[in-house]
């Protein structure tokens, strides 16, 4: 399934039925020198990747080859996620390689290419993630559940109400 | 308690360790009810509550045949993953909205001097 309005700077996540990828785009209005600073400086860092409504924490992010980071998403009723993973290798401004973890799923880590292309003074991002499995896979799409979805009760109404029906 | 489907599915869903079961399962599957209890410090008995609850709502089903009877989602929770991406999309799309004004705010720091500003600070 791929969702992609190319409207400038839309988000477009592409995950297809039975493979172990997904992959993320988006553009900005800004260098890529800049943008991969932004994903490099943990306290810049700890400014946009948390999940919506969580306070992020970062306990460590050395963005160079052979560091690691984790980091701690907390939300307002106290639940705690962590998040880890190691740096392969950091090519400024170009490339991350890196691994990533939802600490519970120790049997989940997935590969991680953020790959920031120039486009004429803007930046073109693109983040493959590759889990060992389609269920691993899968399961990444929907644990965000915990923290997305459900945070609001409307939302979930809206979602079991039209979950697999389209009402005209 | 509440009758129809929706209702049962929301209360259900309203717990977080009910919450943890079900994205769980969405990882591995199936799994059975000691696999279930291990990473939440709870009793069998415990979970076996909360999977009760999960099954009344439609969520998972337990096989009726196999003697360790595997917890599994059913179908139609599956069918939410076309949902899921959307809101896994929209979750992105929020980090990315953050990040614009970030970026935004290092391009202010690298120029402090657009002729649109000048008259600002001049000296």
């Amino acid at each position: 399934m791929t969702s992609s309005t190319m409207t400038r700077n839309d988000t477009t996540i592409t995950v297809e039925p039975g493979q172990t990828t997904i992959v993320v785009t988006r553009e900005f209005d800004a260098p890529r020198e800049r943008v991969f600073r932004a994903f490099t400086d943990p306290e810049l860092v700890a400014r946009w990747l948390g999940p919506r409504n969580q306070t992020m924490t970062v306990e460590r992010y050395d963005a160079r080859g052979g560091g690691d980071y984790r980091y701690l998403c907390a939300s307002d009723d106290g639940r705690e996620s962590w998040f880890r993973g190691v740096f392969h290798e950091v090519r400024e401004p170009e490339h991350i390689t890196q691994t990533f973890q939802f600490e519970p799923l120790e049997d989940a880590v997935a590969l991680e290419h953020h790959v920031f292309e120039d486009v004429g003074g803007r930046t073109r991002l693109t983040m493959t993630s590759i889990f060992e499995s389609v269920a691993a896979r899968d399961g990444m799409v929907a644990s965000g559940m915990d923290e997305g979805v459900f945070d609001s009760m409307d939302r979930l109404a809206e979602l079991l109400a039209d979950g697999g029906e389209h009402p005209s | 308690m509440a009758s129809d489907p929706l209702s049962r599915a929301f209360t259900a869903l309203a717990d977080p360790t009910r919450r943890d079961i079900v994205a769980h399962l969405a990882v591995v599957r199936e799994a059975t009810v000691s696999d279930l209890a291990e990473p939440h410090d709870m009793s069998i008995q415990a979970i076996s509550k909360h999977i009760k609850v999960l099954e009344g709502a439609g969520l998972v089903s337990r096989a009726r045949d196999a003697q360790r009877r595997p917890v599994r989602l059913e179908g139609e929770v599956l069918q939410l993953m076309t949902k899921w991406i959307e809101r896994y999309r929209r979750e992105w799309e929020d980090r990315f909205s953050r990040l614009d004004e970030v970026l935004a705010e290092l391009g202010d720091e690298d120029q402090p001097a657009t002729p649109d500003d000048q008259e600002h600070d001049q000296p």
